[in-house]
């Protein structure tokens, strides 16, 4: 397909879309199906086949629209006003659609107010097709200008510009370490090498963050595009995208992305008509948190086992089987065709001086709407929480969030005016980290907070070096310890001393991390752990004092704990 | 390769642009702390015990897989980098069972030489005492894997300079462990040629030729180095 052809799918799209009296949209993401979202859109169809009303009206699966927690949500457009309708059964899809058909007003039980902050103090930049395209159909995409981007820059600018418009954008990485993307891809670009490659990070294993998952389903053209464009920039013909095993659905909408892309001739070779070439294939991860480090991630796609290697080099010097390598993350890449479509200063006249664009979240945790939102770098915890997030449910009072997943920490209330950037979360003593946020309650325990984070990492841990692997475990069991109320203010000590030598000494950023949570609870709330240790009761009432078996543990507890087992 | 000059504990001192800081620190005489390092193997980077400090770096950095720089600041012997070791030492002491009186590696165990040397006379940690098993299915040799401390020189002597690659690591994190082929037993594997060499290079009691009684499983830690050169000179030739 040739640029013209790509503007008339298109505009062909987007008539056939305007011919229509009503679309009715199903959010077909992950939460919502599996609160039942599937029944809902084949109860539409029927209904939509039974009125004979095909021609005008249209029942489509879309991806995440946001308030999960609310799902399945249903969307009805007519005539360009949009409604939302929350918890939607099968019956009530029915009543819905009975209602248009007969021209009245759609009903207003379980509408969702269209004036809700939930979506009104959003900016969706990344997510902006996400609820409201067919993510398995690449006309859809077309028609809300996708493709256009890579249209523009394999026809109007070099790879040099390309790049330069990454830098200018300040687009930083999504993956957790926010590194300058545009600095990475010239990296990538000046590297020697016969060969490149660009790899997207859609491993995403941090528990409760579904950011990447959900752009992946939701548009996953949109990554695509953004990887043609990284790989039309750094000067590479191979792309990899790899996915978590987990993500099945993700995986699978990928898959017939790729395929429709290559179909049309937006992948593959001679790319719109171009001399660029670029072919994109998946790699599906077993399920290791630490294959989402990157060079593990490398290691894993070149089907070794999945252990993170020392750096330098880095990728982008030495990469996959040695050569030069640009690996970003799913999210990252998500918005790059925004970047060279709407222009790096458009991208970076959102957020704040140093800290660009908008931020994917997931959030979570004791807050009335949870969901996938998107917001302007810098938008307060405070608006997050109490306005898009609806605050905290049965009266209850905020205690602490906790971002960027187990290598990150918590702000607690007197922090809730905090905006969320690369630069204000770190001097606070936490990160952005990959965009997981979880809201705590009064009832929350922070030692047993932390506890939960290191039971993840120690779980997670590769076992490549010692600090990690025996530190975790050693770190855990005296966290235990704590919450149990059998620890003494030496076990406290040894816990600091060990957060020290972990976070110091280990080989990759899983070890260097895990220490975090602890770090940040003890600097927040050292006062909970004392009452743990010195009072023995917990001042959230989370935890049940109860001593530990005396002596040595059990070989029970010892599984538990995940010591290695008796070989059979 | 050019020469490069760097700084290591105040001293001036020359090394070549591809060698590793660990390389250039040990041709100054400078003693540092390694297990998993081993002349002749590919680097792990895993037991982190030749961490040093060089000047710009957040963190200590572990010599054997960092390479040396021009101009580099390089301190081996701090008082955080001592009080490191002797903590990653008490892990590796904590993670498994390590009663050295009954070892047959006592007194010629490099995990025992270094916990000597870096003066870890006790260990603060919980002892995990995980449940392992001993596999003595090989005629010559025997894995307790109460020893292991997952140094994997065993598993690259074997791939890289043996090259049947019989040995490789199961699980992950504190489960992992050293298995033969598809873990199966030792003495069943296809592809072991009993050559011995992975129970030299073992640097505690968990690689051990069998009948020798406490004590006395000397290991020879130079035969790599022979076998090494032997080739490169092609003594074995033809
Ligand atoms: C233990 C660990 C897990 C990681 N997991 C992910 C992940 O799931 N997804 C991701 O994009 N980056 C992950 N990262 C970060 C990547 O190593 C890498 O920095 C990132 O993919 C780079 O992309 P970006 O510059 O676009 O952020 C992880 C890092 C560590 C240390
Ligand atoms: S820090 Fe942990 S995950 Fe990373 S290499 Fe070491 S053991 Fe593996
Ligand atoms: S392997 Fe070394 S440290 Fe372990 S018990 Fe044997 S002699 Fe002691
Ligand atoms: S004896 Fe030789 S071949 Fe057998 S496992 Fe050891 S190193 Fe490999
Ligand atoms: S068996 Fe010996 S050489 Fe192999 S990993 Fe264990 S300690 Fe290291
Ligand atoms: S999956 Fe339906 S709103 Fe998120
Ligand atoms: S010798 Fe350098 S990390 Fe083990």
């Amino acid at each position: 397909m040739i640029r013209a052809e790509l503007k008339r799918m298109a505009e062909e799209e987007r008539q056939r879309q305007e011919r229509l009296f009503c679309r009715i949209m199903v959010c077909a993401g992950t939460p919502c199906l599996s609160a039942g979202a599937l029944p809902v859109l084949e109860a539409l169809r029927e209904a939509v086949a039974e009125s004979r009303l095909d021609a005008g009206i249209e029942a489509v699966g879309t991806g995440c629209m946001g308030p999960c927690s609310r799902g399945p949500l249903v969307k009805v457009r007519i005539r360009g006003k949009e409604t939302v309708y929350e918890r939607v059964t099968p019956e009530l899809a029915r009543q819905i659609l009975f209602s248009v058909v007969k021209g009245r007003r759609p009903p207003t039980v379980a509408a969702l107010p269209p004036e809700l902050p939930f979506f009104a103090r959003q900016m969706k930049v990344v997510l902006a097709n996400s609820g409201s395209i067919n993510p398995e159909r690449i006309e859809e995409y077309a028609a809300s200008g996708g493709y256009s981007a890579l249209s523009h820059a394999l026809h109007e600018m070099t790879p040099e510009e390309v790049c330069r418009e990454i830098s200018t954008s300040g687009l930083r990485g999504r993956g957790g370490a926010g590194y300058p993307t545009g600095v990475k891809w010239n990296l990538a670009r000046k590297a020697p090498g016969e060969r490149k490659y660009v790899v997207a990070n859609g491993d995403e294993g941090d528990p409760g963050a579904y950011m990447d998952r959900s752009v992946m389903e939701s548009d996953p053209h949109r990554v695509l595009e953004g990887m043609a464009l990284a790989g039309y920039a750094i000067g590479a013909e191979q792309g990899f995208i790899y996915v978590r095993g987990e993500y099945y659905l993700a995986g699978r909408r990928l898959e017939a992305a790729i395929r429709d892309a290559e179909r049309k001739g937006l992948l593959g070779s001679r790319v719109l008509g171009s001399n660029f070439n670029f072919r994109i294939d998946i790699r599906t991860g077993a399920g290791a948190f630490v294959c989402g480090e990157e060079t593990s991630l490398m290691a894993s796609i070149m089907g070794k086992r999945g252990q993170p290697w020392h750096r330098p080099p880095y990728p982008a010097q030495r990469g996959l089987w040695g050569s030069p390598t640009l690996i970003n993350n799913v999210e990252t890449l998500a918005a790059v065709p925004v970047v060279i479509g709407r222009g790096a200063d458009w991208f970076a006249g959102v957020g704040t001086a140093r800290s660009k664009g908008t931020k994917v979240y997931a959030l979570s945790g004791q807050v009335e709407t949870t969901g996938l939102i998107e917001v302007p770098m810098g938008t307060t915890l405070r608006e997050v929480v109490f306005e898009i997030g609806g605050g905290i449910p049965s009266g209850k009072q905020f205690k602490a969030a906790q971002t960027g997943g187990p290598s990150g920490g918590s702000i607690p209330a007197e922090h809730l005016d905090t905006p969320l950037d690369y630069e204000s979360l770190e001097a606070i003593g936490t990160i952005m980290g990959s965009g997981g946020l979880i809201i705590m309650d009064e009832t929350s325990c922070m030692p047993d907070v932390a506890s939960f984070f290191l039971d993840f990492c120690r779980d997670e841990s590769c076992g490549k070096c010692v600090p990690c692997r025996v530190g975790t475990i050693e770190m855990h069991r005296l966290l235990r310890r704590i919450t149990s109320g059998t620890a003494t203010m030496d076990d406290l000590y040894r816990l600091e001393e060990l957060c020290d030598l972990v976070g110091a000494t280990s080989l990759c950023g899983l070890g260097m991390t895990a220490p975090n949570p602890v770090v940040s609870t003890l600097r927040y709330f050292r006062a909970e752990y004392e009452a743990h240790i010195r009072e023995r009761r917990c001042p959230a009432g989370a935890c049940s004092i109860e001593p530990l078996p005396p002596g040595p543990e059990g070989p029970e507890l010892l599984h538990a704990a995940g010591a290695p087992e008796e070989a059979d | 390769m050019p020469v490069i000059t760097l700084s290591i504990d105040d001293e001036l001192v020359s090394g070549r642009a591809d060698e590793s800081l660990l390389q250039v620190i040990r041709e100054h005489g400078i003693t540092l702390p390694t297990l998993c390092h081993m002349e002749g193997l590919s680097e792990r980077g895993g037991c982190r015990l030749c961490i040093v400090e060089v000047e710009g770096a957040a963190r200590p950095l572990p010599a054997c897989t960092t390479p040396a720089r021009e101009g580099m600041v390089v301190r081996t012997d701090t008082e955080r980098l001592r009080r490191y070791r002797r903590m990653i030492v008490e892990l590796m002491l904590a993670e498994r069972n390590h009663y050295c009186a009954v070892c047959v590696s006592i007194g010629n165990c490099e995990l025992q030489r270094v916990a000597a040397a870096l003066g870890v006379d006790h260990v603060r940690y919980e002892y995990l005492s995980p449940r392992l098993s001993m596999d003595l299915s090989h005629d010559r040799f025997g894995i307790d894997h109460n020893r292991c401390i997952l140094c994997t020189r065993c598993v690259r002597v074997c791939d890289e300079v043996e090259g049947v690659h019989t040995w490789d690591i199961s699980g992950r994190g504190v489960r992992s462990r050293i298995i033969a082929d598809l873990n199966h037993p030792w003495g069943t594997s296809d592809s072991c040629t009993s050559c011995g060499k992975c129970v030299q290079v073992c640097p505690t009691g968990a690689l051990f030729t069998k009948g020798v009684v406490v004590g006395e499983m000397v290991k020879d830690p130079g035969m790599l180095l022979r076998v090494l050169e032997g080739r490169e000179k092609k003594e074995w030739a033809g």
